[in-house]
């Protein structure tokens, strides 16, 4: 296991089709909208709990790759039962003042046992209540919010369904339906909010220096980027749409605080329309009269290798 | 005084949670002293040194956005923690977000941009071998090269910062002289890319004409005290500008 020492940017690009990516619980679960712009946004949160759920798949139950924030259903009957045993003084640890660690040292082997069994502690840090100096865990990998290359136009599509919840929904419908037709009578209707298309891109930072601090090592990044290319396919559901990671390319620097600003390596990945097979920017004018995009292939992705800052190396995942 | 630095920050997104108003975050109008003090710190800090925030220019108008987080409730209990090392299994150790799930809005400032400025002290823990000189020199490298400890942020890490170094020697933006607006103009400011400030971004929004009373904001907080007591300050926008106290001064009330 040998720590990172090298800092890696990366850019991840991925798209959906007749999905909504990341619902924005403010507007009604409609997708994530930049009010000014119209581009789509979603979360890092978001982001993030996608990697844990791979993690959480891919290596379950290995040691080291547990993961601390987990989704609903607890796949380990083990698990279940020592949280049968845990949980009824769960509530009386978090009262307890008492149990707080005594000093920094024991506040630092509780991170360092954190870190070593959980990988999502280990890559995203985590927030612990030792009472001492927030006893906070800054893990080296620092994720953004990823927004749509071009405003979306988010499709709310009614359904229906040919069941009603319980008795008194039947009882109502069957007020307004006359034909006497028992399959109308419990039909409820319901939304679904949809981008027909959208290519989105996030940008993500690992820090070498704060994965000295908790063990994240080459083999996490491998896994890490594992994540991020996988990660989509097994987080298919009704809402999702088609969902896929296009692109993944991370820049690698030779020293651990890095060989050049993050800012212009990222501007090395250019994303533009293809018009026949022609690059054009997106902000280009003549773009005007052509139909929105709908498939991957309707962008150009470009990666500008030329004139690279020393020690920085180009990694093309996907 | 003559160490003084001065960075160029900017990013899509920005939260300077205002102390007051933690639980559904509302941010700062500027960014204030001690998450200027945090980015200047994520490319270069050394026990031996302090930075010191002197003055923040703010180069773009201010405005807002909502957004709205699934987000988990709790923290992790250092006592579960200690009870699963000292039993040697993991049960019980998880968090399930879905049973412990706060759904909380953000108020987010949208395309900021500054100018930082400050310098830094020698502190007690300094010895021979610290220098200004030397700490100045590693952090105008660092910056000057896009290197860093970990990326800085914009008040929280899913907000990150992009940063540029503006060359040591170029002109200050003064009270009575040009404002950072009038020297990028003029091409004096050469961090690349040049921070500018658009004539029509210099309203009274900004405290261009008369100065834009911003209340009391965080100058700092005092980690040295047991509670971590926080430091205020009345901030005012002037010209674009907001003059932090320095240390030990008046103005930083407690």
């Amino acid at each position: 296991m040998t720590t990172l020492s090298r800092r890696h940017d990366f850019v991840l690009v991925f798209d959906v089709t007749n999905g909504n990516p990341n619902g924005d619980p403010d507007a009604g679960n409609l997708p994530r909208l930049d009010p000014e712009t119209s581009h789509g946004l979603v979360s890092d949160v978001s982001l993030k709990r996608k990697i844990r759920n791979y993690v959480e798949l891919a290596r379950a139950g290995e040691a080291g790759h547990h993961i601390y924030v987990q989704e609903g259903a607890i796949l380990n009957e083990k698990h279940r039962q020592a949280y049968l045993d845990v949980r009824p003084d769960d509530a009386k640890a978090r009262k307890d003042a008492k149990l707080n660690p005594k000093d920094d040292a024991e506040a630092q082997a509780l991170r360092n046992f954190m870190c070593r069994n959980f990988f999502d502690v280990r890559t995203f840090g985590a927030v612990m209540s030792t009472g001492i100096n927030c006893g906070q865990v800054k893990g080296p990998v620092q994720m953004t919010f990823a927004s749509s290359v071009e405003p979306i136009l988010p499709v709310e599509v009614s359904i229906t369904r040919m069941a009603a919840t319980n008795e008194a929904e039947q009882k109502k419908r069957a007020e307004g339906a006359e034909d006497g037709d028992t399959r109308t009578d419990n039909r409820t209707m319901g939304r679904k909010h949809i981008v027909p298309y959208g290519l989105y891109v996030a940008h993500g930072f690992i820090s070498a220096k704060f994965a000295e601090r908790t063990g994240f090592s080459e083999a996490d990044l491998d896994l890490l980027f594992e994540a991020l290319t996988n990660m989509f396919e097994h987080d298919r559901s009704a809402a999702r749409g088609e969902m896929t990671t296009r692109r993944l390319i991370a820049f690698r620097h030779e020293n651990a605080l890095g060989n050049a600003p993050a800012h212009k390596l990222f501007d090395r990945v250019r994303i533009g329309r293809n018009v026949d097979g022609e690059f054009r920017e997106l902000d280009d004018r003549g773009l005007g009269n052509l139909a929105p995009a709908r498939k991957f292939s309707d962008y150009i992705v470009q990666i500008n290798r030329e004139g690279l800052p020393e020690g920085v190396e180009i990694l093309d995942l996907v | 005084m003559s160490y003084g630095i001065r960075l160029h920050v900017w990013g899509r997104h920005a939260l300077f949670t205002r102390p007051e108003l933690k639980v559904e975050r509302t941010t700062y109008d500027v960014m204030p002293p001690s998450a200027a003090r945090g980015i200047l710190e994520a490319i270069h800090w050394k026990p031996a040194i302090r930075w010191v925030i002197d003055r923040i220019h703010v180069l773009e108008p201010i405005r807002f956005q909502s957004i709205r987080r699934n987000e988990v409730g709790h923290k992790a209990p250092a006592g579960t923690i200690k009870r699963a090392m000292n039993r040697g299994d993991l049960g019980g150790l998880q968090l399930l977000v879905d049973e412990d799930r706060q759904q909380r809005a953000s108020t987010v400032l949208v395309n900021p941009a500054y100018v930082i400025e400050a310098h830094f002290e020698l502190t007690a823990r300094a010895d021979a071998s610290d220098n200004e000189g030397k700490h100045l020199d590693i952090f105008n490298r660092r910056a000057a090269r896009g290197q860093c400890f970990h990326q800085p942020c914009l008040g929280t890490r899913e907000f990150a910062a992009s940063f540029a170094l503006i060359e040591p020697g170029t002109p200050l933006p003064s009270p009575q002289g040009p404002s950072w607006g009038a020297l990028c103009r003029s091409g004096a400011a050469n961090a690349t890319p040049a921070p500018t400030r658009a004539p029509e971004a210099e309203t009274a929004d900004l405290g261009f004409g008369s100065p834009r009373d911003l209340g009391y904001m965080l100058w700092d907080i005092d980690h040295a005290v047991p509670g971590r007591p926080s430091m205020l300050f009345r901030a005012a926008l002037r010209d674009g500008m907001v003059e932090v106290p320095q240390p030990g001064s008046p103005e930083v009330k407690r």
